[in-house]
């Protein structure tokens, strides 16, 4: 495909001495999902923020939607749609009031706008709750509402900025359901971030982000190709023992910590029951699995995207949105 | 989930068709004023809280002082100290509305509506000239619905009156709400608004000749009160509103300078200047601002 939608060249962002984003290229084609999977503070919230033109590139240039986000900003604007990070609706208003304001700023033509409100939120199932405020919504309405809001100027690109952080499993699952039946019926272009592994799954394709850096680009599957085969875990109460052992009779370097060792095989099937019969220390359990991103990511970088990170920032959010919901 | 969707709808998305901005950003102006006016009216609780500090004033401030003072106050105008009182509560009411309304935007930086306005393919001024528009029609109404409490004070008042207040209160409304608006532009924080406009709002209200005649005063006060926007906003509001009240040189009690009375619409004009002046002071920090 040569059409693209998103074009960057040498994306470079600095604010002082510190590169956030240290020079980033990539093409993203019509009706792709394209997810941008990094840790936090990986440049991946900096990036999106310079392709919907919040913040202007220190060097580099980037088409979107087939306008140059330095050139012409407004007409960029106009072409996508954003769901920030952070929650930005009107709790005071109705759901319907925060589509109308919306649709009147994007300049939707009137006789199209009660239609195009009505439509989206059919799709995202919140046509019962048109007319209640806001601020009784639960997580996941609010976010239904916002995708639903970004949409409503048709707009060929729609931006997620962490689009389900912070919310449960199921809902994540429904807010993905949702997202594909946009691109399905409006075949928009999505492009997202996200820093859960998981769901850089659904994904047409993945770029992930490290220091600011493309480290790796294509999709899950060719991502996972890299780590080559299967990852196999075992434990031992001899780590040291076991993993000198795996190195000399096997041939493979195991990596791991706390009595855990894994190792990245070509025919996992065949070479658990060798780990099995060869080694003389003690192997209290054995894992096979298929590569997931979680072992792209620790191969590329060689280090995990750790959990802790993102739930003390859940309970950040949990905090100041219970809070918020005092005050107002 | 279906997610391997192998073919891939073509259909790009047709881009809304494109309006150029200043259109779009004139129609930007309406809604965002629509939103603080819906905001208003759904506040049911601010509006009954907003007419509880005026009549406290009036009836608690006002009566007392009103006994205490007794016939020594006007000095032969023939008007009471509440009567006197009356109109200035009436400003004080839409100077305290005018610059709290302001207060949204710093609210809504704070949690994040201000985003989904200030990315809109808008001009930036729209969002300054919108909310101060939003702020004055407010203020307005939270002054003018006081009109109810003219008979219990004593105050006739007809309906060439009325006529004359409505652009009197929305001209102490506008430069007021675009004074509340410009400190807001500049503010990243409700605690920091909350401090500066407490530091500025309260000296002028004191300052503005809403409790106090503003003659015969000590001269670093007479200075002050005449360069206070807010007196000019309010002394022409006390003339008309006392206009029938068989008040005799009624005048006399509001600003002067050099013991000349300034005309109505002089004053109109200074508190409309004001207003402009700061709008534009607010429009230009939109537009800085990132």
């Amino acid at each position: 495909m040569a059409e693209t939608v998103i074009e960057a060249k040498g994306l470079v962002k600095k604010y002082g001495d510190l590169e956030a984003v240290a020079g980033i290229d990539l093409e993203v084609h019509p009706g792709e999902i394209f997810g941008f999977l990094g840790p936090n503070g990986a440049g991946k919230s900096t990036t999106i923020s310079m392709l919907c033109t919040l913040l202007a590139p220190t060097a580099g240039a980037a088409r979107v939607a087939g306008v140059d986000v330095v050139h012409d900003p407004a007409a960029v604007r106009q072409r996508i749609g954003l769901v920030f990070q952070d929650p930005s609706l009107d709790d005071q208003l109705t759901a319907r009031e925060n589509l109308e304001f919306h649709a009147f700023i994007y300049s939707v033509p009137s006789p199209e706008r009660r239609r195009r409100i009505d439509e989206m939120l059919d799709m995202m199932q919140l046509t019962d709750r048109a007319s209640s405020q806001v601020k009784t919504f639960s997580g996941g309405m609010k976010r239904r509402l916002e995708i639903a809001r970004g949409m409503l100027h048709q707009p060929q690109i729609l931006f997620l900025d962490e689009p389900t952080l912070g919310l449960d499993p199921q809902t994540r699952k429904s807010i993905w359901t949702h997202l594909n039946e946009l691109r399905g019926t409006k075949g928009v272009t999505i492009f997202m971030t996200t820093h859960y592994m998981d769901e850089a799954e659904y994904c047409d394709r993945i770029a992930i982000i490290d220091h600011g850096k493309i480290v790796a680009l294509g999709t899950p599957d060719e991502l996972k190709a890299m780590v080559g085969g299967d990852v196999v875990t075992i434990t031992s109460n001899q780590p040291e023992v076991a993993a000198k052992e795996i190195k000399e009779l096997l041939g493979v370097v195991p990596s791991g910590d706390n009595g855990t060792l894994r190792m990245e095989v070509a025919d996992g099937k065949s070479f658990v029951p060798r780990v099995v019969r060869e080694l003389t220390a003690q192997v209290e359990t054995v894992s096979l699995r298929r590569p997931s991103l979680d072992d792209v990511f620790l191969k590329l970088t060689g280090r995990a995207i750790r959990e802790e990170e993102v739930s003390t920032r859940n309970f950040n959010r949990q905090m100041a949105s219970r809070w918020m919901g005092r005050r107002r | 989930m279906s997610v391997e969707t192998a073919a891939k709808p073509v259909v790009t998305a047709e881009p809304s068709a494109m309006v150029d901005t200043r259109t779009a950003s004139m129609r930007a102006v309406y809604i965002i004023w629509y939103r603080d006016i819906l905001r208003y009216w759904r506040d049911t609780w601010r509006l009954v809280a907003s007419l509880a500090q005026p009549l406290l004033f009036l009836v608690v401030f006002g009566s007392g002082l009103s006994s205490s003072l007794g016939g020594a106050f006007g000095r032969g105008t023939g008007i009471s100290y509440i009567q006197f009182m009356y109109p200035g509560i009436i400003g004080m009411s839409i100077l305290f509305t005018a610059i709290f309304g302001a207060m949204s935007i710093v609210w809504d930086r704070e949690f994040g509506f201000l985003k989904e306005v200030l990315v809109a393919p808008i001009d930036r001024w729209a969002v300054a000239i919108g909310k101060a528009l939003g702020g004055t029609t407010q203020a307005m109404i939270q002054g003018l619905i006081l009109l109810v409490l003219a008979p219990f004070v004593g105050v006739k008042l007809n309906l060439l009156t009325l006529f004359e207040l409505v652009p009197l209160a929305a001209v102490l409304a506008f430069g007021l709400a675009s004074f509340g608006v410009a400190i807001a532009s500049m503010m990243k924080s409700l605690q920091g608004f909350q401090v500066v406009m407490n530091f500025l709002m309260m000296p002028m209200f004191f300052l503005s000749g809403a409790l106090f005649p503003l003659t015969n005063l000590p001269a670093w006060m007479t200075w002050l009160t005449r360069i206070n926007p807010a007196s000019y906003g309010i002394d022409p509001i006390r003339r008309v509103v006392l206009a029938n009240s068989g008040a005799v040189n009624v005048d006399s009690l509001g600003l002067t300078i050099n013991s000349h009375v300034l005309a109505i619409p002089l004053e109109a004009g200074i508190m409309l200047a004001f207003g402009a002046v700061l709008l534009g002071v607010a429009v230009v920090m939109f537009q800085r601002r990132d």
